[in-house]
């Protein structure tokens, strides 16, 4: 079956590749409509405030302004998950963030909307504002919470708490040989895509209201934008152009998308919000601060007994994804090595500051962080090569976690062996010059969620397939193309089934009005859920195609070859024709030829104990990392010299898109290790509450001349229920980034970074105390084991 | 408050045209609202990211800084203008073919960049490259690609210059060599 895919598996252009080099590439901002008004949204100057009265009618009166509206024109809450509806498009009677928006106007030019946004008069009443969480989580209630309590006896700045237990915790830890104990700290960062958020709304003036919108749920959002504008769902139609960059924060609604609906349905007109770079950074949704404790034991010769982990979650104003991100801080940590006993006590605030949510590895990221280097202590407290020490410690393939959570391919030990191999490990590790040092760390990541984000037992994902008489094929995909290749994706496999040319196959995509409901690009379930969906609809169609051939050439149907453009007999390929004869054959025989494909996940891969179905999913990806660092102990400037990254991503359906991805999510990691920030003034140093640097001059993600060089080495496992085997590669390869450059300058200097970032002045104050302690130097390498890991990769 | 309206004059990809702008618009202001070209693109506004990133006189501009009354009497070129009548340029087809364009947003800019640098240097290293393009952000692909994709170019236009060259000499030279065979 493998050696029959005659494109599947080779490196192949992209369908939107050239149009997004030429220019022609269509992104929600390239979009003018006739008659089309700008909006702004104006923003709350204050973390934590009472809205005591607005006054609009100096900004209506301006000349040239169309409409002036405020949170009480929308007064119906939503959330991207069902039990936390707890945001306003535009706030109603409180404001919980700087840059929480209070009104919008839509005038004829943007500068118009500018200068009546000054016209606005707001009233606010300041309340205190909470920015520590530690504090937030204390509070008694004597100044009022960001909320109303979620449950009996909370105070209103909890989120959620998570406690989860398997196994026997203490017990594990108490009968350990060696026990590690660690306080951490991973920094909130957030996503920056290259494109800020945008969206148009056009109402009919009669009943059907139209948006686009740079989003990477417009499933999600159509049913959101039905509900809070009081419009049917079968009126309303989402359009999503191509995504300039998403990363997780453009995967929930925006004030910006209620807004242009709104304020179009007022006007008559189409209205367009792009939001300020600035205002990415205020609407965020990144990636949450976490304050990790964590305990692990283990047998002096390497075996895992106990992991406990406490962990306070910097939640921001809103809840966001909080409720999953809390369970996700804990739930996907039991993989790749098997862990006898696990508890996790979680819990989420809010505070004053713009909302956390899901950026690249959602909430599993920092907890990977802190245990991955919890493990390199163990191992250099058992003596043993932190590599081994992983291996001893493999979960394997076809079982379950401790957690319950059902794992089936895993190609972690061959990950290993290949950043092993390739980075020099044996030769390097501990014993580089003082100064440089290699880091290992490993990882795991979900292929898609396997629910959806509301309850429902219909399909997760679907494409439609047509096919022209010319030999023209046509994908109806829902899916949302954020620069990850899932348009090309679905084209290769219908490519691929039906043996057309890829020229032939049109991806025709992203609008509500006519593409089949896929869920979204989060979770990384794209290629896994929409590839399966998409082999469904390509096979039905095969089928009837080889059927009809076969009974014209009087052989078995399954004999019948489409490849390369031509149907031909398998016995005898000298018995061949056209590929669009072939298909006129099947229309013939069939009537019009169009099918449906559709996919949802297993149910049986997870625990029935409350909150076993997050980090349920069908299939896992494995990932290991070696980052090589040079560490400056004058400066603490850290130069991150390489990264090599190996990835189980099951089957490389393109290997090109994938290295992509492995590239990119080392990048980004990489960037989250050394420089990234995204934090806020307290009263000492300017106003409470203000984002620190929101531009991308005073926000450090990195540049040509500080991205390390990136090796990408594919790892396939061929997965038994991904689509030819494929498993995710967009988030997973993220992870061992932080803790592999954590666990290489260890090796470089002998200090360990428990905090993030590694900035200069952060490792420099590391050393001097290092220095101070007497600890500062190359730690010594591993005492040679004589007795051979049993968990080898076979041959 | 009424916003002048100005004529400008700019030459866009060999074009000459008069648009009707506000004064105070920048030149990516003018190129994406102006002149329906939307292939430069608006990453940020204040010149931080590179994504606006033109040719001015052949060298590399942030279009966002620009008043677009300062490219007046100027060529400009944009990623609309690298392809020629005979498709496209050898930088924009290496992109394509190496997986340079992930999300693509910062794509426009880059080309930019680089096609400035085989301009100037046909024969680049890879640090040259990474030095050409360091004002360009890009978030999604870790520069590998891009790297790839340029040094690719860069080859297939020297190449392609070589190819002309003996090509030529064919020409003049009844019974010469076949092209490529150099």
């Amino acid at each position: 079956m493998l050696s029959d895919n005659t494109m599947i598996g080779t490196n192949m252009r992209k369908v939107e590749g050239l149009a997004k080099s030429t220019g022609r590439a269509v992104y929600t901002d390239d979009i003018t409509l006739p008659g089309m008004l700008h909006a702004k949204i104006l923003r709350s100057p204050h973390p934590h405030a009472r809205i005591v009265s607005i006054d609009t009618s100096k900004a209506e009166a301006l000349s040239g302004v169309h409409a002036v509206i405020t949170g009480r024109d929308m007064p119906i809450t939503y959330g991207i998950i069902p039990w936390t509806p707890d945001e306003y498009p535009l706030c109603v009677d409180r404001v919980r963030y700087i840059g929480d928006g209070v009104a919008a106007v839509a005038a004829v030019d943007e500068d118009t909307a500018l200068e009546a946004m000054k016209l606005i008069e707001v009233e606010y009443e300041e309340l205190d504002a909470f920015l520590d969480p530690h504090l937030a989580l204390e509070a008694d209630g004597s100044t009022p919470y960001i909320h109303d309590a979620r449950k009996e006896g909370w105070n209103g700045n909890i989120t959620k708490i998570v406690n989860l237990e398997f196994g026997d915790v203490e017990g594990g830890l108490d009968g350990a040989d060696v026990v590690v104990e660690g306080d951490y700290f991973f920094e909130g960062t957030t996503h920056t895509p290259i494109e800020p958020h945008c969206a148009i709304g056009q109402w009919d003036g009669v009943s059907k209201l139209t948006v686009w919108s740079a989003t990477q749920v417009p499933h999600y959002l159509h049913r959101e934008l039905a509900r809070v504008l009081g419009v049917e769902q079968a009126n309303v139609r989402v359009l999503q152009p191509l995504v300039g960059g998403a990363f997780g924060g453009k995967s929930e609604p925006f004030d910006l998308e209620f807004c242009v609906a709104k304020l179009s349905m007022v006007t008559g007109r189409p209205v367009k919000i792009l939001y300020t770079r600035e205002e990415v950074f205020y609407s965020h949704r990144g990636r949450h601060p976490f304050h990790m404790k964590y305990r692990t034991g283990a047998t002096s010769d390497g075996m895992l007994t106990s992991v406990d982990a406490k962990i306070l979650l910097d939640g921001g104003a809103y809840a966001s994804f909080g409720l999953v991100t809390t369970y996700y801080s804990g739930q996907l940590l039991c993989a790749p090595y098997e862990m006898p006993a696990y508890r996790f006590d979680s819990t989420r605030v809010y505070t004053n500051k713009p909302a956390c949510g899901p950026k690249r590895g959602h909430g599993s990221v920092q907890p990977r962080f802190a245990f991955e280097v919890q493990i390199d202590k163990l191992a250099e407290k058992t003596g043993l090569d932190p590599m081994e020490f992983r291996r001893r410690n493999f979960i394997g393939e076809h079982t379950r976690t401790v957690n319950e959570l059902r794992v089936t391919s895993n190609g972690f030990l061959e990950c290993l062996a290949a950043v092993e191999q390739a980075s020099g490990w044996k030769e390097k590790f501990r014993a580089m010059p003082f100064g440089r040092g290699l880091g290992v760390a490993g990882s795991t990541y979900i292929s898609g969620t396997n629910y959806p984000i509301y309850p429902n037992e219909m399909p997760q994902s679907a494409v439609q397939m047509q096919i022209d008489r010319s030999g023209r094929v046509a994908v109806f995909s829902g899916a949302s193309e954020i620069g990850q290749g899932c348009d090309s994706v679905v084209a290769y496999i219908a490519a691929e089934e039906l043996g057309v040319p890829l020229e032939w196959v049109r991806v025709l995509r992203g609008d509500t009005d006519f593409t089949p409901v896929d869920l979204g690009a989060y979770s990384s379930r794209v290629t896994f859920m929409l590839g399966n969906a998409a082999i469904d609809a390509a096979t039905k169609l095969r089928e009837q195609v080889q059927k009809a051939v076969g009974e014209a050439w009087d052989v078995p149907h399954p004999e019948v070859v489409l490849a390369a453009g031509e149907a031909m007999w398998s016995q005898d390929p000298s018995r061949r024709m056209p590929i669009a004869e072939a298909f006129n054959l099947g229309e013939a025989k069939f009537g019009t030829l169009g099918a449906t494909g559709w996919y949802n996940t297993p149910k049986d891969v997870h625990g029935e104990y409350r909150g076993g179905t997050i980090g349920a999913s069908p299939a896992y990806s494995f990932t290991a990392h070696v980052a090589e660092v040079e560490v400056d102990p004058d400066t603490g400037i850290v130069e991150v010299q390489k990264i090599w990254v190996a990835h189980d991503c099951g089957r490389a359906l393109n290997p090109i898109l994938v290295e992509g991805q492995m590239e990119g999510s080392a990048y980004m990691g990489f960037g989250e290790a050394l420089m990234e920030e995204q934090i806020y003034k307290d009263a000492d140093h300017g106003r409470a509450g203000l984002h620190n640097a929101p531009s991308l001059l005073d926000y450090r993600i990195p540049t040509t001349l500080d991205t390390p060089e990136l090796e990408a080495l594919i790892v396939e496992s061929i997965d038994p229920e991904g689509p030819y085997g494929a498993k995710e590669a967009g988030e997973g390869p993220l992870h061992p980034s932080i803790p592999a450059i954590a666990n290489a300058i260890y090796d470089a200097i002998g200090v360990r970074m428990d905090r993030l970032p590694f900035t200069a002045p952060n490792v420099w104050r590391s050393i001097e105390k290092a220095r101070e302690a007497g600890t500062l130097g190359k730690p010594s390498a591993p005492v040679p084991t004589d007795r051979p890991s049993e968990a080898i990769p076979a041959d | 408050m009424a916003t002048s309206i100005e004529i400008v004059r700019l030459k866009v990809n060999g074009d000459t045209r008069e648009v009707g702008v506000p004064g105070h618009f920048t030149l990516l202001e003018a190129l994406r609202y102006g002149m329906g070209l939307t292939g430069s693109k608006q990453g940020c506004d204040k010149g931080d990211c590179g994504a606006c990133t033109v040719l001015v006189d052949g060298a590399p501009t942030l279009s966002c800084l620009t008043p677009v009354w300062e490219a007046e009497g100027r060529d400009v070129t944009t990623v609309e203008g690298l392809a020629g009548p005979d498709g496209p340029h050898p930088l924009q087809d290496e992109f394509d073919l190496h997986g340079a364009a992930q999300c693509g947003f910062c794509t426009p800019g880059i080309l930019c960049s680089a096609a400035a640098l085989l301009d100037e240097n046909p024969s680049p290293e890879r640090d040259d490259v990474q030095r050409a393009l360091a004002g360009n952000l890009c978030r999604c692909t870790g520069y590998a690609k891009i790297y790839d994709a340029v040094l690719a170019a860069a080859d297939r236009v020297r190449k392609s210059r070589s190819d002309n060259d003996v090509t030529d000499h064919a020409r003049a030279t009844p019974g010469a060599s076949e092209p490529g065979a150099t």
